[in-house]
């Protein structure tokens, strides 16, 4: 055992003594190195002609200098000047003067100053240089930000520096990153051998994005038919992944807009599907909704402003209850003496969405309003190839939450027992001695409540105007007629797949055609099936 | 005798209203061709466009009451009627401007140059020609009517259902015509006309021309409406406006009954739309908008459905009231009041004007004769 | 096509139609002669209104043959087309044109071309006129002739309702509860009046009311969950165990 350890210990010791030298001469080389390049950098900026320019980025980007980065970057933005005495400084973002050659601070402005001119040639050798530059940062966030841009580039001129970047780099995500960076710019260059180009079509293959097809496409002619073809089946197999992960997005995004159509349609699906009665005002319950969160948000900023991660908490139940109040109002002193006759509650029920979009207009003023989003539905998360923000995956959740608690209330409340009693025979239920004027009132002010809370969700997607409700009422109607009058899993079905299909007919049609053939397909599905999806039948059908 | 013929179809409410269209016939354009435009009689010439506009209305409202009132078809559709008709007269206009457009293309209208089109669209074709212009007017308003009316009618889609997807039908043709593909102007529709079978669309004589045309369609449609209502073709209708499945089970055909009023309503909806386009100068998609159809209903249900020339009456005075509103300090109040309207008439004047004055007068004469007859008893 | 050729006016067989799962007919077999009157008695919910419903094309069943006049496949047809082959229908609940006068709606109902145009262009007739007086005579509505129909009684809406019937011409009456409401008195005029109009028509009466159904005396078929449980004269079926089973509960 000694006898081995005792060569270990003279071997580390030798080590660390090879390692201090190693340190030394470094280090003295770059402090005999400072004086060199920054000088010549120096003296060719003083010339301003772009060549001379270029060759000064690249000298300065290799030097090493700490103020290397600001001074480019002050190059960039036209920060960088040559004095009268032919001596280069700029200035820092801080207002501070910097002289380019020892990048201490000046006391004051050098005397006649004039910008170095910068083309668009010089600004490409800049972004290469601030890559080469930032691949190095301490800011992890930086170095990940450079290699991506050199993942874009491909300029060969960044390979050495991003090799010098993969061996110190210590965060494997970033690495990645900086593996198909080099893979990019092996595949693109000429003069690389089969092997090297293989190897990188498969770490581009591995990465398997929109932004891999580009140097896979680009591969130059010299290269071997072999890696061409290789090239090419690479690029088929993420064009693959992407039409895939394209199509969950859709799906992602289709179920998105399917929850919000959902959430617009259940209020209307107790009022019209339960009830039977036609509420055209129902998308200005929607509305209230929304400015009822507007108003909540601006108490508690003008009040409580550490409250506001709470605001839409407070919101929902808010909104539920103003909507559902109006909505008890006008069953009481209109709907209610309209019942039987459903056109006359479509005409009057209009003439009350009026009134209220007016309303809201006259107290609000008629452009849009900002309402907040709390920090945790802000941000988003990904999987796969898709970005999914945190806001959609809220209002997904929550429109299902609404949904089977209505589901819930509707079958295992009193009151929804009642409900359903009220509305398959009123007679039979009242000289059971439910009173059905007050459950009449409780339905209709519940599918209003429902339509206020959709109204706090909508108002973190859609512009919160008077006008918000109108934009939905016709949407609304065509998913509760879709999916079968009286039938709360028909709305949910149907404004899913209606959401999923507008959204996988957008990229074929547009979003107007789209939206343009799905009324088209619900008014001819209606004259097939005109009882919708899930229909009742039999002789309720005829009450 | 066709004069005798229609007369004896008519009642004493609709020799009146004739009688004032004939009136209005003579009386308007001798106060604006005639008397001076100092007199305080002097009807200026903007005042003539505004009333045109009124019996464009009056013709639409008629329409929509031939088949609400007498067949129970709500339609919230009839703006697209209206619409499309107006866009058929619209294209007719813009083909006249010629070379005098702002880009001075001989044959593209300025908005299709403006998109860089290289040619004029198929659809396009024809409507330099008048004559095929006019038959636009009633065949894409009546085609659209008949194709959507022969799915909807022969699948019995009735009541509110129908009522929905008409509403979704004019959506639908609002959004189309929005695009600026669809090649009718987009956004900004067709306007800056000239020229209407060679006359200036702007001159105090074509507008006091079209004025006259307006009142004699409306004349027309009225005449049309009332003969159809008391055939026994209009007795059917009404048959099935209250009791549909009952006149089936009679042996009628409910759905080609329904399909032939809808039809005609739609045509009618149309001619109204083609008057109104040269007399307001502008047609864009904003007219198939949802809300205009509803408002549609509400005149019709304030002058008093199953009325014909309730509905017209009811047009005017609601424009009247809407022209009073939004052109003064009361402006933001308008959609208060018209909401109040459709809510009151609702609530409280299901039959509207000329319904609820007949119920009146009914009940006056009832208690009247209860009286005479209360009188006469202590005699006995 | 294969099908059966009869010289019954209606043929009904192995008829069945469910909603939702519940068979509200089940392979019903019924058969009427030319001229025949049928009363057709059941508790409530025996599929009286249904098989109503499948005769006259308001309800499709979903096996099962309704063959009219011989061959004609009812189930292929819609109502307007069995009415306009001559089947002719009195709902449970009186349902006349309550907005028209009681002439107008004998006029509506009168045999003639149901067509948009021949209506649209229809003259007043001579004969059109008398055919309405005699049915006017016949139901006793005479002095009513101008009255709008929202204004009659109950009883008189019947009537009105018999009289649509009559002017319809049809070859084969459905009559649901035509004495529901009445007076004695008028239920006795009413048994008169069918009995009047079966010398002429095939009729079926659907009745619960015993009374008159004894009245108009005429073969009984009972209808039970869907099917016949019997059939016969009054006397014979109202004996047949299985029938007061029915009626009266187990």
């Amino acid at each position: 055992m000694r006898i081995i350890c005792l060569p270990l210990i003279a071997l580390r010791r030798l080590a660390s003594c090879l390692l201090f030298g190693l340190v030394l001469i470094l280090s003295a080389q770059t402090q005999g190195a400072l004086a060199g390049p920054l000088d010549e950098a120096a003296a060719l900026f003083a010339k301003d002609s772009f060549t001379d320019t270029a060759r000064a980025i690249e000298l300065l980007a290799d030097s090493g200098a700490e103020h290397a980065g600001p001074a480019i970057e002050a190059l960039n933005d036209r920060r960088l000047f040559v004095a009268a005495d032919q001596s280069v400084y700029f200035r820092d973002p801080t207002g501070a003067f910097i002289a380019l050659a020892t990048g201490q601070k000046l006391p004051a402005e050098p005397a006649g100053g004039t910008g170095v001119r910068v083309n668009n040639r010089i600004r490409g050798a800049i972004n290469t240089a601030l890559g080469t530059l930032t691949l190095q940062s301490p800011d992890p966030a930086k170095r990940r930000a450079a290699a991506e841009a050199v993942f874009k580039s491909r300029s060969p001129d960044s390979e050495t520096a991003l090799q010098a970047a993969m061996q110190n780099e210590k965060i494997a995500a970033i690495r990645e990153i900086q593996q198909t960076a080099l893979a990019a710019i092996i595949a693109t260059s000429p003069n690389r051998s089969d092997i090297d180009r293989l190897a990188a079509i498969e770490v581009l293959k591995e990465r398997g994005d929109r932004e891999a097809l580009t140097p896979l496409n680009q591969i130059p002619d010299s290269a071997s038919a072999n890696v061409k073809d290789a090239a090419k089946a690479a690029a088929q197999t993420i064009n693959n992944r992407l039409a895939t992960w394209s199509a969950v997005q859709n799906a992602w995004y289709g179920v998105s807009l399917g929850s919000v159509l959902l959430l617009a349609a259940i209020g209307l699906a107790i009022t019209f599907g339960v009830m039977g009665i036609i509420n055209m005002a129902h998308g200005e319950m929607v509305m209230i909704g929304a400015y009822a969160t507007f108003i909540i948000q601006e108490i508690i900023r003008q009040n409580a402003p550490g409250l506001f991660e709470y605001s839409l908490a407070i919101a929902i139940p808010a909104a539920f209850i103003i909507a559902g109040l109006i909505g008890i109002a006008m069953e009481r002193l209109v709907i209610r003496h309209l019942y039987g006759r459903p056109l006359e509650t479509l005409l009057a029920t209009w003439g009350i969405s009026l009134i209220l979009m007016q309303a809201i207009r006259t107290l609000f003023g008629p452009t849009n309003r900002e309402v907040g989003a709390p920090a945790f539905m802000s941000g988003s998360f990904r999987i796969g190839l898709i970005d999914i923000t945190y806001g959609r995956v809220w209002i997904v959740g929550f429109a299902l939450v609404v949904f089977f608690a209505v589901l819930a209330l509707l079958r295992f409340t009193p009151l929804g027992l009642q409900m359903r009693a009220v509305t398959q025979n009123r007679r039979m239920a009242a000289s059971m001695g439910i009173r059905t004027a007050r459950v009449d009132a409780l339905t209709f002010g519940l599918g209003s409540g429902i339509a206020g809370l959709a109204g706090v969700a909508l108002s973190q997607i859609d512009n919160v105007s008077p006008n918000l409700g109108q934009s939905y009422i016709i949407d609304s109607f065509m998913v509760v007629v879709f999916g079968g009058v009286g039938n709360l899993w028909g709305t949910l079905v149907a404004a899913l797949s209606l959401g999923i299909a507008n959204k996988f007919l957008e990229p074929f049609a547009g979003a107007v055609l789209g939206k343009i053939a799905l009324l088209v397909f619900i008014i001819l599905f209606i004259q097939k099936r005109p009882r919708g999806l899930f229909a009742l039948k039999g002789r309720a059908v005829e009450q | 005798m066709i004069t005798s013929a229609i007369l004896a179809r008519l009642d004493l409410r609709g020799r009146l209203f004739l009688g004032a269209i004939l009136a209005a016939l003579i009386l308007v354009p001798v106060l604006n061709l005639v008397v001076p435009a100092g007199s305080p009689l002097h009807v200026p010439t903007w005042l003539v466009s505004l009333l045109g506009k009124y019996l464009c209305y009056a013709i639409l409202a008629l329409a929509l009451d031939l088949v609400w009132g007498y067949c129970g078809i709500l339609s919230l559709g009839h703006g697209a009627f209206f619409a499309l008709g107006g866009y058929a007269m619209g294209m007719y206009l813009m083909r006249q401007i010629g070379t005098r457009g702002v880009y001075g293309h001989p044959v593209l209208p300025d908005f299709m140059v403006f998109l860089n089109w290289k040619e004029l669209p198929w659809f396009w074709y024809g409507f330099d020609m008048f004559p095929f212009a006019l038959l636009m007017v009633f065949l894409a308003p009546g085609i659209l009517a008949f194709v959507f009316g022969w799915f909807a009618f022969r699948s019995r889609v009735t009541g509110v259902y129908l009522s929905i997807i008409t509403q979704a039908l004019t959506y639908a043709l609002m959004l189309a015509f929005f695009r600026n593909d669809m090649g009718f102007g987009g956004n900004n529709g067709l306007t800056d006309f000239k020229d209407i079978v060679g006359f200036p669309v702007q001159a105090q004589g074509t507008r006091v021309a079209l004025f006259a045309l307006t009142l004699i369609a409306l004349a027309g449609s009225y005449i049309l409406a009332r003969a159809i209502v008391t055939s026994k073709a209009g007795k059917v209708l009404v048959a099935i406006r209250d009791a549909e499945s009952r006149t089936r089970f009679l042996g009628f055909r409910v759905e080609r009954y329904k399909l032939f009023v809808f039809t005609l309503s739609a045509m009618m909806a149309g001619l109204a739309g083609a008057l109104y386009v040269p007399q307001v100068g502008i047609i864009n998609p904003s007219e198939f908008a949802p809300g205009n159809s509803i408002e549609v209903v509400i005149w019709v249900a304030v002058g008093g459905r199953g009325t014909l020339v309730g509905a017209a009456i009811g047009a005017v005075l609601v424009n009247f009231a809407k022209t009073t509103f939004t052109t003064g300090a009361l402006a933001p109040y308008w959609l208060f009041a018209l909401g109040a309207l459709f809510v009151l008439t609702t609530l409280y004047m299901p039959k509207g004007v000329i319904g609820t004055y007949a119920e009146w007068r009914e009940k006056r004469r009832e208690r009247a004769s209860l009286a005479a007859h209360a009188a006469s008893k202590p005699a006995e | 096509m294969n099908l059966p050729v009869t010289s019954f006016l209606l043929y009904l067989d192995g008829v069945s139609v469910a909603f939702d799962g519940f068979r509200a007919i089940n392979s019903l077999a019924l058969t009427i002669l030319p001229g025949e009157m049928r009363a057709i008695i059941g508790p409530n919910g025996a599929g009286k209104t249904t098989m109503m419903d499948i005769i006259t094309g308001k309800t499709r069943p979903d096996t099962g043959d309704v063959l009219f006049n011989g061959s004609v496949d009812l189930t292929r047809l819609d109502e307007a087309a069995i009415a306009n082959l001559g089947i002719g229908r009195k709902f449970q609940k009186p349902t006349v044109f309550d907005m028209h006068t009681v002439e107008d709606n004998l006029r509506l109902a009168l045999k003639a071309d149901r067509r948009v145009f021949r209506t649209l262009f229809w003259k007043d007739s001579e004969s059109e006129r008398e055919k309405i007086n005699r049915i006017l005579a016949t139901i006793r509505l005479e002095h009513l002739r101008d009255a709008s129909a929202a204004n009659l009684s109950h009883g008189q809406k019947q009537w009105l309702e018999i009289g649509m019937l009559l002017a319809q011409d049809p070859k084969l009456l459905l009559v649901d509860e035509p004495v529901a409401g009445m007076t004695d008195a008028e239920t006795e005029a009413t048994a008169h009046l069918l009995k009047e109009i079966a010398k002429d028509h095939s009729v079926i009466v659907v009745e619960h009311d015993m009374a008159f159904v004894r009245e108009l005396g005429v073969k009984v078929t009972v209808l039970h969950e869907g099917s016949v449980l019997a059939e016969g004269p009054l006397d014979t079926v109202s004996a047949d165990p299985r029938v007061i089973e029915v009626y009266l509960g187990r």
